[in-house]
């Protein structure tokens, strides 16, 4: 093995001169530093791994059957001191990794709010953060921006060294939502919603997909991500208004059936309603939103009266049919209106901070950490309960 | 082991000269608890699944809307009487009384007869009224963590009649012995569980 | 009105079921068919049909149930390792806008098929079939507790490994990735039968894994030779219980989250639904609550294996062996507390994503000090480099770098950058090929001559040995690099053409491993034909140091014709150091087990209702069931259920082992 170690290594190198190793060289802070955890835990391991290795090529040169002059113990069996080595030096590099672990998880949360941009550059109050709602479909991505009241699909864009703030969902099935040169990924869940905060430091186009299968149409489930200057993004913006099409419950509704390697598309309007229902499976109107029908059921369902409160199904994504025992497909219809509904959800969105409080950087650089606890959650403390906590993760 | 102990001057044994004596069936009550501890997994699910959805009514009813706890009351008192005359049939069978041992296990039977007929009676009662497993998680949930405790109670009738022909035809042998006392864990089991059943499930659904 | 009685008797079971326009499969299909009706007439020509029925189907030996499970491993490796390799060509061949020779529908297929595969028709009967051919000889048992039951479980796991090749040629199997989450994997989104012969197969394979994890730890705890403590069992035997313990632990819950999916499917409730107050995330929890358990399933037994291997052919007892103990029960227990590892992107919070992460790092203490333990019974050693000991430095070396790549991914923020990307795929594949397999092979060159009185090949499994660890290289390492280069997993078609090098490396990897499989084919064939020169007339062709090697090889049908009295854990090797004189005389009739067809009568039912549930053929689903049942209750009714070896036939066969022996001098 070691004669072919040595002939991989020469033509290993140069090929990994020419790729694109993207998570070890990424273009966000984010990334940057889950690639950074990354090394340094290998390098930990790295103390205890290598050793063993060549204990276990020294040992099986050593102590081979043609080699008479190395010593045979065949009863030597146990030794208290090497016991208390063999355990304590892996209990000592898990002590260094969890500790590791338990930062680096509460720093790199991704429902927490970045607090720099930049390693020494500290987010600020002139910072305005991008709001990007997700919505994973079968098989696309689409990206809506309440800031400025477009969407696109398949492609997104963001002002570099900008905090981006997603909020991401799904229509149908699981995905996850993965821009390797921004960020570490996270599941895009129908009737949930998932958050990232992230921020990309160089101009560039990077690619972005789904990591994990959806289905049929999965492996085209890529888009384009583009980091800009400022300038260019407000001319992207600016573009992207121009586009003829608006996207309002209906179009999203023809946008939602499956299709697969679908091209770049631009909505210079969006229905500021929309995310709230797609988030609570109630495009369709007629039909309970999941805000709604938690919060009925918080306070102990519509007893039996609302037993019989469900409607066939006339739209189905996949034509999806029943189970064979089961009923028809229904969903159960909504006890107030679409506008009552959409009002709700827009009553979470405006809650929404727009600018993000500075925070006090000076624990990070060593002076002694918040209790990561308190310190990652109190973001989300300070915001309004919403309809939809109960699902939020 | 004390005979294996080899003192100086003596030669070490290395096997035994007789038959070790495995008695029939000797592993048979350990390997039941273990498939009971298995099926209690099983029913552990079931209890979480509940855990997680038993409050998802989808704006439809809720416990209270639903149950009637003077008919649980009713329900788990058979399967708890029935518990009972099963213990009166196993003591009957130590003491080798086939006939009042089949007597016996033939009223477990009718309670559990009773017990599963009045469960049938309220899911008849809930489908009726719309309240059906696929209204909501919350039922669906419900439906399933206590149709798989009735379907386990509808495996024990149909194992205590075949256990009764067996004793029938062969009477209180070492075999059937055996197989009355893996049925008794298996019903004091299912009467355990009943109570979970009733107490997280009823009890506490009405209370909420 | 035929249309209705159509429909009644075949479900929807159509002759558009039949994947006739699809040519890979049709020609898949001929040929499994050519060599499936080849065999059969072989059988036939024979004239083995009644002794395969008389020996081996109806047999409840331990050992010729362990040699099935075995051949039931084998083949179903060729199953999913030709999935495999049609997964290496499509990736390397889908870029620069070619779309592969695979659509999407039959690629889905492929990786879910051999997941499922290679898990559960794979590696959990060639580890079952170890622990059975190999504990009761270790504990110096005469069977398993349940005989009859070890059977019916081994027709279990075949009767699932049918639902799956069925799916090949009637119908689909599930497109949804191996553990089929949904929604996908709901009546909504998988219409199709892919997901019901998904769901019924593991659930008749799992009845019988559940029931042989049972029926392992009575034989462990209930049946050990006498003198033989739990602290002087083998290792292997501490970690078949281990893994048995696990089994009995686990798989109800893969059974509870089945029949809830399935109830989805049927009866359209709720409990992973979008809507009406389902919750997809359950089902995800609960199968990872199963799965990661699983993992363990499948390691441990082979770390028993490394255990006996090091040892023997070391020459030395094992450095540590309470030690090496308390660290599988700790593995064992760990086991259940770090699921949620594998969906650190769901998003569950820093906290609960660290306390996981750091359980997760907590088993590699344990692991660790394993492999220490194994180099500290290399060392002062005199290691002969036989087969087995080959695969154990080469499991070394590998499951090391697996086990650090594993580490690395129990860090959450270092698992969103990694999560379900070819890292991934590289890291278990690199402790399931470098832990699992490679101990499978040092497993079954180490019992082979046990099994079948001769030895296996050396020539042709080094050629295999070769061919197997260059290949694992080769198939996986560029995995590793592809993952750092962001790509995901599960990706049919590509459009960065700088990733294809590295898929026609890793796909040239995939071709060596394809000839170590077939050198080892050739090994075993190679073997039978030079039985005589490989012959073991000892019984303990490798100086051995457990019980099992006390007895002749292959082993008699009573394995022992004294119940042996244990001093030592090297129970063997004390043994022959003490001067131990094979007992001549004496021999007493020997109570055993009948032999019954019921176990293979009641799987074949189960099958039967599995298929007739799959394509909603309610009244063969009803009849099926209900033949089941009837089986059941009459199999109680059977009183014949034991005999004994007189004393006669005992005496003969150990006056003719003497003799074997005397020849050898």
């Amino acid at each position: 093995m070691k004669r072919f170690g040595a002939l991989l290594l020469f033509p290993l190198a140069g090929l990994l001169s020419g790729c694109d190793l993207v998570v070890l060289a990424p273009a966000g802070d984010v990334a940057a530093q889950q690639r950074d955890l990354l090394v340094v835990s290998t390098l930990l391991m790295l103390i205890i791994i290598v050793p063993v290795m060549a204990l276990t090529v020294f040992f099986a040169w050593r102590y081979r059957q043609s080699n008479a002059s190395a010593t045979y113990a065949p009863d030597w069996d146990h030794s208290t001191k090497l016991e208390l080595v063999i355990w304590a030096a892996p209990l000592l590099i898990i002590i260094c990794l969890g500790a590791l672990t338990w930062l680096g998880t509460h720093l790199l949360d991704p429902y927490r709010r970045i607090d720099r941009i930049e390693p020494g550059q500290p987010v600020t109050q002139d910072h305005k953060p991008l709001r990007v709602e997700v919505v994973a479909l079968d098989w696309k991505w689409l990206f809506i921006y309440p800031d400025y009241g477009i969407a696109s699909v398949n492609e997104l864009a963001a002002p570099v060294n900008q905090p981006i703030d997603f909020r991401i969902t799904s229509s149908a099935v699981m995905n996850s939502f993965y821009i390797p040169a921004l960020a570490g990924q996270i599941y895009a869940m129908p009737a949930m919603e998932t958050k990232l905060h992230a921020v990309i430091n160089r101009e560039g186009t990077y690619s972005g997909f789904s990591a994990n299968y959806s289905g049929a149409g999965f492996s085209g489930m890529r888009f384009a991500f583009h980091g800009l200057s400022d300038e260019a993004f407000e001319q992207w913006v600016a573009q992207t208004r121009t586009a003829s099409a608006k996207l309002d419950r209906d179009s999203y509704l023809d946008l939602e059936k499956p299709s697969e390697n679908e091209p770049v598309r631009h909505y210079a309007s969006v229905d500021p309603d929309l995310y709230g229902a797609i988030l609570n499976l109630c495009v369709e109107r007629g039909k309970m939103c999941m805000n709604e029908m938690m919060s009925i059921d918080a306070k102990g369902g519509l007893g039996l009266a609302g037993v019989r409160n469900t409607l066939p199904l006339q739209y189905d994504k996949l034509a999806r049919r029943g189970a064979v025992f089961g009923n028809d497909p229904s969903y159960v219809a909504s006890i107030c209106t679409a506008e009552e509904a959409a009002a709700v959800a827009r009553a979470s969105r405006d809650a929404w901070p727009t600018y993000w409080p500075a925070k006090n950087l000076s624990p990070l650089r060593g002076a002694g950490m918040l209790r990561p606890g308190t310190d990652s959650r109190s973001a989300e403390a300070d915001m309004p309960p919403l309809g939809l906590l109960r699902r939020e993760l | 082991m004390a005979s294996i102990a080899t003192t100086a001057g003596t030669e070490p044994v290395f096997h035994l000269e007789e038959e070790h004596a495995h008695a029939e069936g000797s592993s048979t009550m350990l390997g039941f608890w273990l498939y009971l501890m298995s099926d209690c997994l099983i029913f552990a699910m079931l209890f979480a699944a509940y855990g997680v959805l038993g409050a998802n009514y989808a704006a439809g009813p809720a416990p209270k809307d639903l149950f009637d706890l003077n008919l649980v009351a009713v329900n788990t008192a058979m399967l708890l009487f029935s518990s009972i005359t099963y213990g009166f049939a196993m003591l009957t069978m130590d003491k080798g009384r086939v006939a009042s041992t089949q007597a016996w296990l033939a009223v477990t039977g009718l309670f559990g007869l009773a017990f599963l007929s009045i469960e049938l009676y309220e899911f008849s009662h809930m489908i009726h009224e719309g309240a059906t497993p696929q209204r909501s998680a919350f039922l669906s949930s419900f439906f399933t963590l206590v149709g798989t405790h009735g379907l386990h109670v509808t495996f024990g009738i149909v194992w205590l009649v075949t256990l009764m022909v067996q004793v029938a035809r062969f009477g209180l042998i070492e075999a059937n012995r055996r197989r009355l006392m893996c049925l008794s864990m298996f019903w004091h089991f299912l009467d355990v569980v009943w109570i979970g059943v009733f107490t997280f499930v009823y009890l506490l659904g009405m209370l909420r | 009105m035929p249309d209705t009685l159509t429909r009644f008797i075949f479900g929807r079971l159509t002759l558009e079921s039949l994947p006739l326009h699809e040519p890979i499969v049709v020609a898949t299909f001929i040929a499994v068919a050519l060599g499936g009706i080849a065999l059969l007439g072989a059988i036939t020509y024979f004239k083995l049909w009644t002794y395969l029925w008389r020996e081996w189907f109806t047999s409840v030996d331990h050992k010729k149930i362990g040699i099935m499970y075995m051949v039931l491993g084998l083949v179903m490796l060729l199953r999913g390792f030709s999935d495999a390799i049609m997964m290496r060509l499509q990736q390397a061949i889908a870029f620069n806008g070619s779309e592969g020779y695979l659509n999407s529908h039959h690629y889905d297929q492929i990786f879910t098929a051999h997941g499922v595969i290679m898990i559960f028709f794979v590696a959990m009967p060639f580890v079952t079939g170890l622990m059975n051919f190999v504990v009761p000889l270790q504990i110096g048992a005469r069977d398993v507790s349940f005989p009859f039951l070890n059977n019916f479980s081994f027709w279990m796991t075949v009767g699932g490994a049918v639902l799956v090749m069925a799916s090949l040629f009637v119908g689909e199997f599930a497109r949804t990735g191996w553990l089929a989450y949904p929604p996908l994997s709901g009546i909504g989104y998988s219409p199709d039968v892919g997901v019901d012969y998904y769901i019924w197969a593991l659930q008749v394979a799992g009845v019988g894994t559940t029931l042989s994890g049972i029926n392992l730890i009575c034989t462990i705890i209930k049946m050990r030779a006498p003198g033989m403590t739990m602290m002087r069992m083998p290792v292997f035997t501490w970690t078949s219980l281990c893994t048995n313990v696990l089994i009995v632990a686990s798989f109800p819950v893969l059974t509870a989250v089945l029949a809830m999916l399935s109830l989805d499917r049927y009866v359209g409730t709720n409990f992973f639904t979008n809507d009406f107050g389902g919750n997809p995330m359950m089902y995800v929890n609960l199968i990872w609550i199963w799965g990661h358990p699983e993992v363990y399933i499948l390691i441990l037994p082979l770390f028993g294996v490394f255990s006996e291997v090091t040892s023997t052919f070391s020459g030395k007892r094992l450095f540590g062996y309470t030690s090496m103990v308390y660290a599988t029960v700790v593995i064992t227990i760990l086991s259940y507390l770090v699921w949620l590892h594998h969906f650190f992107t769901m998003g569950s919070g820093a906290s609960v994503n660290s306390f996981f992460g750091i359980t997760t790092m907590i088993i590699s203490i344990p692991t660790g000090a394993k492999i220490f333990n194994w180099l500290f019974t290399m060392y002062r050693g005199r290691i002969r480099f036989e087969l087995p000991m080959m695969w154990t430095v080469a499991f070394m070396l590998t499951f090391t770098v697996g086990g650090m790549t594993g580490v690395l991914l129990a860090v959450p923020p270092a698992d969103f950058v990694l999560h379900n990307s070819l890292f991934l795929i590289a890291h278990f594949h690199n402790v399931i090929i470098g832990g699992v397999l490679f101990g499978l092979f040092a497993g079954i060159a180490y019992w082979w001559p046990k099994a079948f009185g001769f030895r296996l090949d050396p020539f042709w499994g080094k050629v295999s040995f070769w061919c197997w660890v260059v290949g694992f290289w080769f198939a996986f390492m560029p995995l590793y690099i592809l993952g750092l280069m962001g790509v995901t997993r599960r990706m049919r078609v590509f459009d960065d053409p700088s990733l294809q090098i590295w898929f026609v490396i890793a796909a040239f990897g995939a071709v060596l491993i394809a000839a170590g499989i077939a050198a080892f084919l050739v090994q075993i064939f190679v073997s039978i034909r030079r039985r005589e020169a490989l012959a073991d007339p000892t019984g303990d062709p490798w100086d051995g140091r457990t019980l099992e090697w006390s007895t002749s090889s292959p082993p008699p049908a009573y394995n022992f014709a004294f119940t042996p009295v244990i001093r030592d854990n090297d129970a063997w090797w004390d043994m022959k150091k003490a001067g131990y004189i094979r007992p001549l005389s004496g021999f007493r009739p020997i109570h055993m087990p009948s032999n019954t067809g019921t176990g293979i009568i009641l799987a074949g039912f189960s099958v039967a209702l599995g298929f007739a549930m799959i394509w909603y053929i309610w009244w063969l689903a009803a009849l099926s069931f209900v033949c089941l049942i009837a089986t059941a209750i009459g199999h109680t009714f059977n009183y014949h259920r034991d005999f004994h070896i007189p004393a006669a036939e005992v005496t003969q066969t150990e006056a003719a082992r003497t003799t074997l022996l005397a020849a050898q001098g």
